[in-house]
């Protein structure tokens, strides 16, 4: 059974790869380049909520589904508040958004959140994704797992998704620094020079239901 | 008296050689991946700081000792720098399917060719046929008993 369903699941997915390809028709469960995101409604760590809309200012966003617990999450902390601290007044502020099962991982619970972010006096919200519904819709499937957003007529197009940069050990040591390179190329009004890269991440901790 | 000097011997000659942890860059598992064999190949991508990939370490083991016909290798995605952490990881669990720890950062490059829709996470898993070339890539995490069905569908 379970193969069975393996099987329609894969064959569902080349499907939808092949037919992309084709037209740009056929909607996906998840978001590609290209595609226009869901705007969302999630908790901040002060206990507010915050959505996308309410920048009405920001010509796009830097959305980063990221965590306290996972390795490279915290390699990559530094950067991604050196992406708002650089970018948040150019127009594209970051949005950090935790998907985590919190039963899963009691590290990435709404406190330890908020522990973090006044510990390291984050500049961006860091957002609980309760229902892990925004990671889906998303496609996210890792932490850090980064999504940059254009704002077209209040329609927020994904311009790119994936990595940070090309080295997670080692932020002096980075030759491609994809997102600035993204978000740069926005602000010129330019192509974006590559639109996906892929790393290594924690996989998201999904709740069992 | 003997048998058991041997035993004692063999005893300490295993817990002397817990297994070389070979690093390599990506084409050490690019040749692995392509290489001919007799066996079916089941490439698990892990990491000592990866907790569902550690869950499902067992399954792995498991297979590697029960099914004559696979060959389980456990890629760790730890930095090199970490190493013996690794070492001492694979050594406290005893670990007997190979482990090889891939040193290359390359990702945007690399992952791509291991699997086209590999988005990035870990736990991962390619298993090849080592005769006609089939492949098939899970970037999951296996429950307890999943792997072993995922394999006889595999290879019926």
């Amino acid at each position: 059974m379970k193969h069975t369903l393996l099987m329609a699941l894969g064959i569902v997915s080349v499907a939808a790869v092949l037919f992309t390809n084709a037209t740009d028709n056929i909607e996906l469960e998840y978001y590609g380049v290209g595609d226009y995101a869901e705007d969302f409604n999630l908790k901040n760590v002060d206990g507010k909520m915050v959505s996308l809309k309410d920048y009405s200012d920001a010509k796009g966003f830097i959305v980063v589904f990221t965590c306290n617990t996972c390795p490279y999450a915290k390699m990559y902390e530094k950067r991604i508040m050196d992406l708002d601290q650089k970018y948040s007044s150019k127009g594209y502020p970051v949005i950090a958004i935790m998907p985590n099962d919190e039963n899963k991982v009691p590290g990435d619970s709404f406190d330890e959140m908020k522990k973090r972010s006044d510990e390291k006096n984050y500049s961006f919200p860091y957002l609980k994704d309760e229902t892990q519904d925004v990671a889906k819709a998303f496609g996210a499937t890792k932490t850090p797992h980064v999504f940059v957003l254009n704002n077209v007529d209040d329609k927020y197009k994904v311009e790119f998704i994936g990595a940070i940069d090309d080295n997670p050990k080692s932020a002096s040591s980075v030759s491609t620094k994809y997102v600035e390179d993204a978000v740069d190329a926005l602000l010129d009004g330019k192509k974006v020079p590559k639109t996906t890269a892929n790393a290594v991440g924690c996989s998201i901790k999904w709740s069992e239901s | 008296m003997r048998i058991w000097t041997v035993s004692i011997a063999l005893l300490i000659s295993t817990q002397l050689m817990a297994q070389e942890i070979p690093a390599v860059k990506f084409d050490g598992i690019e040749d692995l991946i392509s290489e001919k064999s007799d066996k079916v190949k089941v490439i698990n991508f892990w990491a000592t700081w990866c907790k569902p990939c550690i869950q499902e370490l067992p399954e792995f083991e498991k297979l590697n000792s029960d099914n004559q016909d696979v060959e389980v290798y456990l890629v760790s995605m730890d930095f090199v720098e970490d190493m013996e952490k690794v070492e001492r990881f694979v050594a406290a669990r005893k670990l007997k399917s190979k482990v090889i720890l891939l040193d290359d950062i390359s990702y945007d490059s690399f992952m791509s060719k291991i699997d086209k829709s590999w988005s990035g996470s870990i736990p991962a898993t390619l298993i090849v046929d080592g005769r006609s070339g089939k492949k098939a890539f899970y970037e999951k995490q296996f429950l307890e008993g999943e792997l072993s069905t995922v394999l006889n569908n595999f290879m019926n």
